[in-house]
């Protein structure tokens, strides 16, 4: 939204100063606890600085970080998604039995695996338009289907609870070299993922403020009868989010198992409330209609480097759900309070 | 409300003059202490310098076999003048970061357990090419040596459940089920068909719900309850022992409950009666035996187990050992 600067300015649209822009981003309380955290290690556990060490905070935040960006895009929407965590494990496995039961080159399966995780996010956008029913019961109800059948379907065709290797198995190297690969820069490795996120986060925010189709998502996350009255297609834009997350759980599901070359079936169950705590800490409101990409990809920053933070501060794991959960009510009570700041001033 | 007052006010000088006269002349922390007491407490024996070893473990939170490992470790740690790291995390991922961040601070040895071999892979490449001692521990006998592991130290399921299929052999039992509390782990399939393969009677799978006891109770007294023909039921984890004694009960069945690994609770079943046999991988021993072999490795350059996993079960236990063992399990070492 830029105010065209016409020479005498109408003087019934406010014009905002660039700090009170600022204080009205929803990433900012998120940039502030992330620049806290990071002073507070800095600090406290000697070898956080060390280049080594910061690229495996950036890995872990990555992939935390892939997935939060659909997620926060999702809860701007006004949804929730409890089938995310498991969906990357689905889509893991597709990927992989595909291959290796049809003898296929591993893309085939890579590509298999992106049809059907997207037709499981169109499932969850269909039902919950169709049903009118929460998303919170549409998607629990996918998360249970979605683990049992993780470990049912893998059971039944590899007879074990992992899958296979494919790591010998035509195009693997290349999409290893796509989805897992390890960039050296000044001697020290960063994972490929990292791009991948930032990837992912600036076409993220580029659909949030500079599209149609952004708007039709505060839109929609603001009030849907109101956003459908002006002729936003709600259904298809809530159907498209769920995708997106669908889309999001594919990359990081190819990066498991491009990774490891091995996937766990048991695995996922839990992390949807982790990409849904990043989106949160990084400014997102549960009620939907305000929140922002990059606040996503700070609160998976903060996150990852709390969670390693903590092995390099040589304390007890045993703690860290607890920060975890004091950094959540801290963020989101930040967050709360620089809004109504920023609301206050305008 | 004054009214209100007086009464909040008796309730809690009665509460609190019930815990006065309450005190339990038995068990409790009293006797914690007191065998606290007894057993000596360790400092270090050594004037080595002060190394750092990072232990990595696949366990979930609060699990009560890890914290046996690790008191095994840091007991380990103690004597040899060792700075003692301990991380864990269920998700092959996050282990794998774990292993990173360890690296990263350029501990003097580390030690991990291959639950999900192919994603360690890389990080003990990284290990090795840091110069790092990686001792292996639990599980992954397989891989260990191909990883470029020093050595590993654990008991190998297969053979754990063979010993177990030879026992019921022994004790006449004709038909079992084998109780699986985690969907999706290998190292429990392994345990089963270990017992399948030795076992001359017949075997069933039964999968639960370990996160959740009385679910684990309802399953296993509902075949308990279809099936009158069954006459063991073999769990595999110590906690889950007690939880198949009462679906027992509850389903008035004769079979005779045995279970992998040990408590405080299993020790106590294994004296009542009321569990056949239990076996034992010395979690505790896996632990110490990590970090003494690390520190020996750093200190004299020495390797155990000639290129082999060094085994640390199985060990039947029965009703005779049992009584030997209670106080051990209380403290929390076996």
């Amino acid at each position: 939204m830029s105010a065209t600067q016409t020479k005498d300015a109408d003087e019934r649209i406010l014009q905002a100063s660039p700090l009170r822009k600022l204080l009205g981003r929803p990433e900012l309380g998120s940039v502030v606890g992330a620049i806290a955290v990071f002073l507070f290690f800095a600090f406290f556990a000697d070898s956080f600085l060390h280049a080594a060490s910061l690229s495996t905070v950036l890995y872990a935040a990555s992939t935390i970080g892939i997935m939060a960006v659909p997620v926060a895009l999702l809860m701007i929407g006004g949804e929730f998604d409890l089938s995310a965590g498991v969906m990357v494990t689905s889509s893991a496995l597709v990927s992989s039995m595909f291959s290796y039961q049809m003898t296929a080159n591993v893309w085939v399966g890579v590509a298999v695996s992106l049809l059907v995780t997207l037709a499981i996010g169109a499932f969850n956008g269909y039902m919950l338009t169709r049903t009118k029913l929460p998303s919170f019961i549409i998607t629990l109800g996918t998360f249970l289907m979605l683990t049992g059948l993780n470990l049912g379907f893998t059971k039944l065709i590899d007879g074990t609870v992992s899958t296979k290797t494919i790591a010998d198995m035509e195009g693997f190297p290349s999409a290893r070299d796509v989805f897992a690969s390890t960039l050296t820069l000044g001697g020290v490795g960063f994972k490929v993922t990292i791009l991948w996120w930032l990837a992912l986060v600036a076409v993220a925010s580029w659909i949030l403020l500079r599209t149609r189709a952004g708007n039709w998502i505060f839109a929609v996350g603001g009030n849907k009868d109101a956003a459908r009255a002006v002729g936003v297609p709600v259904t298809r834009t809530k159907i498209g989010l769920y995708m997106g997350v669908a889309l999001g759980a594919w990359i990081s599901g190819q990066h498991l198992l491009f990774s490891y070359d091995v996937v766990q079936s048991g695995e996922g169950v839990g992390n949807e409330l982790i990409y849904i705590i990043a989106a949160v800490i990084g400014g997102c409101l549960i009620t939907g209609g305000y929140g922002s990409a990059v606040g996503s990809a700070v609160g998976a920053l903060i996150f990852g480097m709390t969670s390693k933070g903590i092995v390099f501060a040589e304390w007890n794991p045993d703690w860290f759900k607890f920060f975890l959960g004091a950094m959540l009510l801290l963020a989101t009570l930040l967050n709360a309070w620089v809004r109504k700041r920023a609301e206050a001033t305008k | 409300m004054a009214r209100f007052r007086t009464w909040v006010g008796i309730a809690l000088a009665g509460a609190l003059s019930v815990s006065l006269a309450g005190c339990s002349s038995t068990g409790g922390k009293r006797a914690e202490d007191a065998r606290k007491a007894a057993s000596a407490q360790g400092k270090a024996a050594v004037n080595t310098p002060r190394w750092t070893f990072a232990m990595i473990t696949h366990s979930g939170d609060g699990d009560t076999f890890w914290d046996i490992v690790q008191s095994g470790a840091e007991q380990a740690a103690v004597k040899d003048n060792i700075n003692f790291l301990y991380s864990h995390d269920d998700e092959a991922q996050q282990q794998a970061q774990l292993v990173n961040a360890a690296i990263d601070k350029k501990v003097d040895g580390i030690i991990v357990t291959l639950a999900k071999p192919d994603a360690m892979k890389s990080a003990l490449d990284r290990a090795r090419k840091a110069g790092i001692p990686v001792v292996t521990v639990n599980s992954g006998s397989q891989e260990s040596k191909a990883f470029g592991a020093l050595t590993h130290i654990g008991q190998d399921e297969t053979i754990a459940g063979e010993a177990v299929g030879e026992e019921l052999n022994e004790r006449g039992r004709e038909k079992a089920i084998c109780v699986l509390h985690e969907q999706g782990n290998v190292g429990h399939e392994q345990r089963c068909d270990g017992v399948e393969k030795t076992f001359d009677g017949k075997i069933e799978r039964l999968y639960v719900n370990g996160t959740s006891m009385p679910d684990v109770q309802s399953a296993i007294e509902a075949k308990l309850q279809t099936d009158a023909s069954l006459d063991a039921v073999v769990t595999l984890g110590a906690p889950y022992a007690d939880t198949a004694v009462k679906a027992k009960q509850g389903a008035d069945s004769k079979a005779e409950i045995d279970t992998f690994d040990l408590n405080a609770k299993v020790a106590a079943g294994l004296e009542d009666g009321s569990l056949g046999f239990a076996v034992d991988q010395q979690p505790y021993l896996q632990g110490y035996e990590a970090v003494d072999l690390l520190w020996l490795y750093r200190y004299n350059a020495d390797v155990l187990g000639g290129g082999r996993p060094v085994l640390t079960g199985p060990q039947i236990i029965t009703k005779d050992d049992a009584a030997a063992l209670s106080d051990y399990t209380k403290r929390g070492t076996r």
